[in-house]
């Protein structure tokens, strides 16, 4: 076989002492697609101090066909320097064809550095990855099997499909909870390869001296019911209307960026791309105008309900059902009506 | 100790106001119909920086890379205090994406000079990739620290600074010279200065100095210079540099350096979408829940 052969299809594994990002699972579960239409393999690259075997089974069993583990004590946590040194190395060793990232803090500290210094591209918070050709409108140059890399861009107002018209790898992020996690296949057995790993004393020059982290007590991304704020809800202050009836109804307190950005709620409540993906049984969106990316966040909820008093909202354009109304009116007739259910 | 601090800024479309008129007929973005404004984790980029300055000494250059009116931002950055500003502008910059810009402001920085420390806003607003600080860290050959939060220490050869990580935070020691980006959450950024507004409202690039000329067929050089040479003494001269001065290799920059290209642009239409609509009445909302209830959608 020549060596033209495509490469592999790789996925960042990101680990903290032995916990899996779940956005890693997710990308294993889409890598596989991908592989099986290129005809290729999907491969995980896992760093840390210790990496236990069961790590490395869990990836096996969502579709890693090989792990690189590559495990070192100056790898226990992650700073960008060493880690991308060593992955840069796997690169240009093996070169994989396309390379995904979850776009965590550490997967957009570190892939940027990474494709830097491979002169790769990148292309940030992909909500769709498809493989179909290209043609290079200045080079004519026909490339077949090439990576799609779909995002909204410009403020929401535009879907940009981007491809990496150099040379692999091919990479991308992708935000949590985008792509569907597989299932695992218990007992799946794989290949590990260990990598070596040679780290000089100037690569370990950040240090980290103390750390704090608690696992978050919200859990968006596994609410069945939830109740989201935009920029309609006015203020701080109103928006423990949109916590009241979350509360009512046994949901979730979500916002959209605008809500965010004006500071009424924090970032760990953001739906959409920049923030989580949601799937609820339920979405109550009280005051979100509905952009592209809030959207991006949310359009898989089985039923939506869009409160807000601009009747050209887009969200309503996505929703089962539609009140046309003050929320600040609409909320309380809302919780008033579940109490009085029975 | 005197610490020189490199911020990099950028001159980015308010996407967070779109309005109507930012939309074409066609579908089309109208980028005219934007305001321009300075990136908003730039500002507090630039805000740490000066607090930088006060605690520990030293100097704050503001640099952006743009179409020639970005001296906008510029100039706001001199009424907030920075001490020096750098544009730096030419067409064969356009279509850079991610890669082609960090390589552009990298030469940027080695033209500028020795500094110690490169401030980036952790992302921007149009693009949202936060990209440009860390391939601007690799470019330099230097360490990055990312999501900072707070700088809690600054030596000669080191700094100390609170990092966000996911669901908590680090405390994190680097060596300088050293690239970091910051968050929002960060600072608030300071107002401008009443007096360094009326001092720098007249900071003009070359360029802009020759338009006051009346444009680009004056020549007269040794009156330029030494209107230059004023414009510096008082703090207004705004450095303009060119991919020539930047000594850019040509296929690294703009389009031709940028390995990223767009296959598509699809506007977002929104088909009117069918849903039952509810008055906002106390009846019609109690039948909703009623519905709701009986389909096991609330419980």
């Amino acid at each position: 076989m020549s060596k033209s052969t495509i490469g592999n299809v790789w996925v960042y594994i990101e680990q903290d002492e032995g916990k899996i990002a779940d956005v890693s699972l997710e990308l294993l579960a889409k890598g596989r697609e991908l592989a099986a239409e290129l005809g290729v393999k999907t491969e995980g690259v896992v760093l840390g101090g210790g990496v236990g075997a069961e790590v490395i089974q869990t990836l096996h069993e969502h579709g890693a066909e090989n792990v690189f583990v590559a495990d070192h004590p100056g790898l226990k946590y992650f700073t960008a320097v060493p880690y991308a040194k060593v992955i840069v190395g796997l690169v240009k060793q093996h070169r994989p064809n396309i390379f995904a990232f979850g776009a965590t803090p550490v997967g957009r500290s570190l892939a940027p550095r990474i494709a830097s210094e491979l002169q790769a591209g990148l292309t940030a918070d992909c909500t769709s990855l498809r493989i179909d050709e290209f043609e290079d409108r200045t080079t004519k140059q026909v490339m077949k099997n090439k990576l799609m890399q779909i995002r909204p861009a410009f403020g929401g107002n535009i879907i940009a499909t981007i491809v990496n018209s150099w040379q692999d790898p091919q990479m991308v992020t992708v935000r949590e909870g985008v792509m569907a996690m597989g299932t695992p296949e218990p007992g799946r057995k794989g290949k590990v390869t260990k990598v070596d790993v040679e780290l000089a004393p100037e690569d370990l020059a950040v240090s980290i001296l103390e750390r704090f982290k608690e696992e978050s007590s919200l859990n968006l991304k596994g609410a069945q019911i939830i109740v989201a704020g935009g920029y309609g809800v006015g203020s701080a202050e109103n928006f423990k209307l949109i916590s009241e009836l979350a509360e009512t109804v046994g949901g979730a307190v979500a916002a959209s960026r605008a809500a965010v950005d004006a500071g009424w709620i924090d970032h760990d409540h953001q739906v959409g791309q920049t923030g989580v993906t949601v799937r609820p049984r339920l979405y109550i969106a009280c005051g979100i105008s509905g952009s592209v990316q809030h959207r991006a966040g949310m359009a898989e909820s089985a039923k939506i309900i869009c409160i807000n008093n601009d009747a050209n909202a887009p969200m309503f354009s996505i929703a089962d059902y539609g009140i046309v109304g003050d929320l600040h009116a609409v909320i309380p007739k809302m919780i008033k009506a579940y109490k009085a259910r029975v | 100790m005197s610490l020189t601090i490199l911020v990099f800024a950028k001159q980015v479309p308010d996407t967070a106001n779109i309005t109507g008129q930012a939309m074409k007929e066609d579908g089309t973005v109208n980028r005219g119909a934007l305001p321009a404004i300075f990136n908003p984790e730039d500002l507090n980029a630039l805000e740490m920086a000066l607090q930088m300055r006060e605690r520990f000494g030293g100097k704050v250059v503001v640099c952006t890379m743009g179409p020639p009116n970005a001296t906008a931002i510029l100039r706001r950055a001199l009424y907030m205090g920075a001490d020096e500003t750098i544009l730096v502008t030419d067409r064969r910059f356009a279509g850079a994406d991610t890669l082609a810009t960090s390589y552009t402001l990298a030469c940027a920085a080695r033209k500028y000079g020795t500094f110690d420390i490169v401030i980036c806003g952790r992302q921007a607003i149009d693009g949202d990739t936060a990209q440009v600080g860390p391939q601007l860290a690799e470019k330099l050959g230097l360490p990055q620290i990312t999501y900072v939060e707070d700088v809690l220490e600054a030596g000669e050869k080191t700094i100390t600074a609170r990092c966000q990580i996911e669901g908590g935070y680090e405390i994190v020691k680097a060596p300088l010279p050293l690239t970091m980006t910051v968050v929002a959450s960060a600072n608030v950024p300071r107002p401008l200065g009443a007096k360094r507004l009326a001092a720098f409202k007249k900071a003009k690039t070359r360029s802009e100095l020759i338009a006051t000329h009346g444009g680009r067929d004056y020549e007269d050089a040794n009156a330029l210079a030494a209107e230059e040479e004023t414009m510096r003494r008082k703090g207004l001269w705004i450095h303009e540099w060119n991919a020539d001065d930047l000594n850019a290799e040509p296929n690294r920059i703009g389009m031709a350096g940028s390995p990223t290209k767009v296959k598509q642009i699809e506007s977002v239409v929104l088909v009117g979408g069918e849903y039952k609509d509810i008055p906002p009445t106390d009846e019609a909302i109690r039948g909703l829940v009623h519905e709701l209830i009986e389909d096991h959608i609330l419980s």
